[in-house]
């Protein structure tokens, strides 16, 4: 069996070398779960599946809920992205969406996760992305699909940055876009 | 560039969208039924107004959910965005 390479994994050291003023904090926080719920909010498939989530469903656009170690974020009225640790098992998920009522599809190859933390964070991304990055109005709690560096992504802010999921034949492009953005906050 | 307010994700750049033409060109009850001519004219016929038009735009960088958005044609100013299902709102 071929050994497991995540997308980004070549940009590893660079990371670390940028990582290092602290300024800043790069990685890749590779092969997470994510899986792509699709069900009617309003159904009781989605009770359930909040049941297992442990967690209702965010209804309202952009925004985000976490349980425990998930985290659950809006894509669309009837769509939803949960990220877990990578192993994370979820039969129970697809039981209760079954008999048509929703859908769990497991999308963990098809975005890896970056992690742009720090002090500086902020400012990098905005380098690329025209949406307000202040905690006031896009914190923990909130999440966003949009472009960076004219690549689709998904925002995540947490407490001290911004998880960004991107896909995973972007994410050399995107890695090599934050190192270079990232170079006049690294002085 | 235009910032066109999605229903769902709120005020975002036009590079986010897709367009997809005049909206609420319905589907013919009967296809069958239609002559060559009025057949063509629903697929291929469609207005040009100077001024407000309704027409469907996808979020397709961001929600990736269509939607309708009356715009004006000769400014771009957008008058009023609606869900899909939902009626034209009346703009005057």
């Amino acid at each position: 069996m071929a050994e497991r390479r995540s997308p980004a994994a070549a940009f590893a050291g660079r990371f670390e070398t940028a990582s290092a003023s602290g300024a800043l904090r790069l990685a890749e926080l590779p092969f997470l779960t994510q899986l792509n719920v699709r069900v009617d909010p309003a159904s009781l498939a989605a009770d359930e599946v909040a049941g297992v989530l442990g967690a209702p469903l965010p209804t309202e656009p952009g925004t985000a809920v976490r349980s425990g170690e998930l985290t659950v974020a809006w894509l669309g009225p009837d769509e939803w992205l949960v990220i877990a640790p990578e192993g994370f098992r979820y039969e129970l998920l697809r039981k209760a969406v079954a008999d048509g009522r929703g859908s769990v599809v497991d999308v963990s190859a098809q975005r890896t996760t970056l992690l742009v933390a720090g002090p500086r964070a902020r400012d990098v991304l905005a380098h690329g992305c025209a949406l307000d990055l202040h905690p006031s109005v896009f914190g923990p709690g909130r999440c966003a699909q949009t472009t960076l560096a004219r690549t689709q992504v998904v925002l995540l802010p947490q407490q001290d940055g911004f998880l960004v999921l991107v896909r995973s034949s972007f994410a050399a492009y995107l890695a090599a876009w934050l190192l270079d953005a990232a170079t006049e906050h690294l002085l | 560039m235009l910032l066109i307010p999605c229903p769902w994700c709120g005020p975002r750049e036009e590079a986010e969208f897709h367009y997809g033409g005049q909206a609420h060109v319905a589907y013919p009850d009967d296809p069958s039924a239609l002559s060559d001519e009025e057949w063509a004219r629903y697929l291929f016929f469609r207005d040009n107004p100077k001024g407000r038009f309704a027409e469907r735009w996808s979020h397709s960088a961001g929600c990736r959910r269509w939607f309708n958005a009356v715009r004006d044609t000769a400014t771009n100013e957008i008058h009023a965005v609606y869900r899909v299902g939902e009626a034209r709102p009346v703009t005057s």
